[in-house]
């Protein structure tokens, strides 16, 4: 049976994506440019049974979105730069608490209010150090509509497989832009939900994991009673000053996404098994750069695009392979030059990287990276 | 014949992180009493609460308890209740907690109208961070950050409420500890957003600042400054200077958010 195929805007695959997980939750604060998935999913959630808020704030949204999850509902909320510095309170309870959600941010461009309407790629290292203190990440950056629905229903599986928000990190061309994608049938793409505790309820401890590192997750009002706090807490979720545990504990999160680094980390390699010029570049700049790499190659250039699906966890052992391979590195990006300092770091001086750095609202070119490509070092 | 609490706590998390003196232990009693004469089951009940010395409170109640992070209690509370509206939530926290960080959530949780029951616990003063100046601190009160005496206006919470929508609003005192009972069960079965103001003194963090004497003259203070509802409406303001009206302060029916949302838009 053919899929059904829709001209979707990013945005509006989202909300797709989002359905196709099984979200039966929103709550957000209207910004621009990440409006349509609010508009959305406040029209087709409450037609499989869900419920949408608009609520006063991102503070808000982000709490409301925590509380939907915990009462036992896939909740997401979607929002921009401005929007998503406000989350960080609590996106940080999220992973504290281990709260299963998904937010999306369609980046714009600019520190504070900054070019509302412009796209940008200058969240990146806020997505990975936004809120204070240690946790891990995990970043999902798609790079077309088909993916902006695929890549929701990835971080909805992550979020729930390893008890943690996740963020799709997309931005305004993304967002905005249309393209015909396909639908996936029901039962296409695998759609996973978070661990239930099975034990006796007397003997449910919701911070401690199974071999996975991961802890079983009880919804509120399922008959498992159990407390959730903000401060760090011994596996019966209680508040505790033992700061050995603490440690414990956090070193425990980080290592229940790094422990599973195979099942996180996606990439998309592009002529990249010979190439001697590798295009690090993701979201709306990887489009640029695999038009790049195609003409180069045509021009007989050993191009190459290294594409990462995954932001973060960095995918340094995929990068790995081509240290000591490639001569040059080039990172295309909307911003001043902040995913290039891992590529360094991963590089490690064995090859010259190059960043392509715009924050003037418009899209990197495919010409502005041939440019670079043809510039021998 | 003595009530049996233990049925609601969690007995391995007491004693409790209150100061001698505090009032707070007044109102989980009542709070205990009152839920225990609703019936409702264990299970169905969330509370939750934000940061601070009553929003600790949680900790010590056998439910579903969410320990949230600062003013944000009834944004998580509403994310529950919308979620699975079975849930009976409650959302408590301290005055500054609820209506300076939490100021928002306040306002437009009563806007709603949301089935939650939201309790502040109105000492005057931020206590766990050691006496600063609330919105609730009085006027020319000292507060470690008021040490000249305090500059700003009081909010009235309950006011607040009314004017913000909350459909039930009532005031009580940790020295009406069988009144507040009876307000927090009406409270609790009220559909609606309903708002119970409990007055609380703090000795440690504002009333040694204040030379306002013992714990015990404390309570007394509020024993001898509190006036039926009823009988305030018929005094002048002159007459309620420095007094404060207590009961149920206002009462309406209104549709409730996530029943009124449901039919909007077609959801059984």
């Amino acid at each position: 049976m053919a899929r059904e195929i829709r001209f979707l805007q990013g945005n509006e695959a989202v909300c797709e994506g989002a359905l196709y997980a099984g979200c039966r939750f929103y709550a957000g604060y209207p910004i621009t440019p990440s409006t349509e998935i609010a508009e959305g999913l406040s029209a087709s959630l409450p037609k499989v049974g869900g419920r949408f808020i608009q609520m006063e704030d991102e503070l808000a949204a982000m709490a409301a979105t925590i509380g939907g999850s915990i009462a036992g509902k896939k909740s997401l909320t979607a929002t921009s730069g401005p929007g998503m510095s406000l989350k960080m309170e609590n996106l940080g309870y999220a992973y504290l608490t281990e709260v299963p959600c998904v937010i999306v941010n369609v980046m714009r461009g600019g520190p504070s209010t900054g070019l509302p309407t412009g796209p940008g790629q200058s969240d990146v290292m806020q997505a990975k150090w936004g809120t204070h203190g240690d946790h891990p990440a995990i970043v999902l950056t798609p790079s077309t509509v088909q993916e902006q629905l695929n890549e929701t229903v990835r971080a909805f599986n992550l979020s729930e497989k390893y008890r943690m928000p996740v963020i799709v990190l997309t931005d305004e061309i993304i967002g905005h832009m249309r393209e015909a994608i396909e639908i996936p049938e029901p039962g296409e793409l695998e759609v996973i939900d978070r661990k239930r505790p099975t034990c006796d309820p007397k003997d449910y401890k919701p911070y401690r994991p199974d071999a996975d590192l991961v802890p079983p997750m009880a919804d509120f009002g399922s008959g498992y009673r159990y407390h959730i706090t903000g401060l760090n807490h011994a596996e019966d979720g209680f508040p505790s000053n033992n700061g050995k545990m603490a440690q414990a504990d956090e070193i425990r999160q980080e290592n229940k996404v790094m422990h599973h680094y195979d099942d996180i980390v996606k990439v998309e390699e592009f002529e990249c098994s010979d190439a001697e010029i590798i295009i690090f570049a993701y979201g709306s700049s990887a489009r640029s750069a695999k038009e790049a790499v195609i003409k180069a190659r045509a021009e007989g250039i050993k191009a190459g695009l290294f594409r990462p699906l995954t932001l973060w966890p960095f995918p340094e052992k995929h990068l790995e392979k081509y240290v000591g391979k490639a001569k040059k590195f080039i990172v295309p990006e909307l911003n001043l030059g902040m995913m290039k300092f891992e590529v360094d770091r991963v590089v490690k001086g064995q090859a010259n990287v190059v960043g392509i750095n715009k924050i003037d609202s418009d899209p990197i070119t495919p010409v502005e990276i041939i440019d670079e490509i043809r510039r021998a070092k | 014949m003595a009530y049996d609490y233990s049925k609601y706590l969690r007995s391995g998390k007491i004693p409790h992180i209150w100061c001698p003196g505090c009032g707070y232990g007044i109102i989980m009693k009542s709070l205990i009493r009152a839920i225990d004469a609703t019936g409702l089951n264990k299970d169905e009940i969330v509370l939750t609460s934000g940061i601070g010395c009553a929003s600790r409170l949680p900790g010590y109640m056998d439910f579903n308890t969410l320990h949230t992070t600062h003013g944000r209690s009834l944004a998580f509370a509403t994310g529950v209740k919308v979620a699975n509206p079975k849930l009976k939530v409650i959302a408590l926290g301290g005055d500054g907690d609820m209506t300076a960080i939490g100021g928002n959530h306040f306002i437009h949780a009563c806007r709603r109208n949301i089935d939650i029951t939201c309790f502040v616990f109105n000492n005057y003063i931020y206590g766990m961070t050691g006496g600063q100046y609330s919105p609730t601190t009085p006027k020319n009160s000292r507060a470690t950050t008021a040490p000249y005496g305090n500059a700003d206006n009081q909010f009235d919470i309950a006011q607040l409420a009314i004017g913000a929508g909350a459909t039930f609003v009532a005031r009580t005192t940790t020295y009406h500890a069988v009144p507040m009972e009876k307000l927090i069960k009406q409270a609790l079965d009220h559909k609606g957003f309903s708002v119970v103001e409990i007055m609380a003194g703090c000795p440690t963090g504002y009333g040694r600042k204040n030379k306002q004497g013992s714990p015990a003259n404390m309570i007394l203070w509020q024993k001898e400054n509190a006036i039926p509802a009823n009988k305030a409406k018929e005094m002048s303001a002159e007459e309620m200077e420095g007094k404060f009206a207590i009961g149920v302060l206002h009462e309406v029916q209104k549709p409730e958010y996530v029943e009124a949302y449901d039919a909007q838009v077609g959801l059984k």
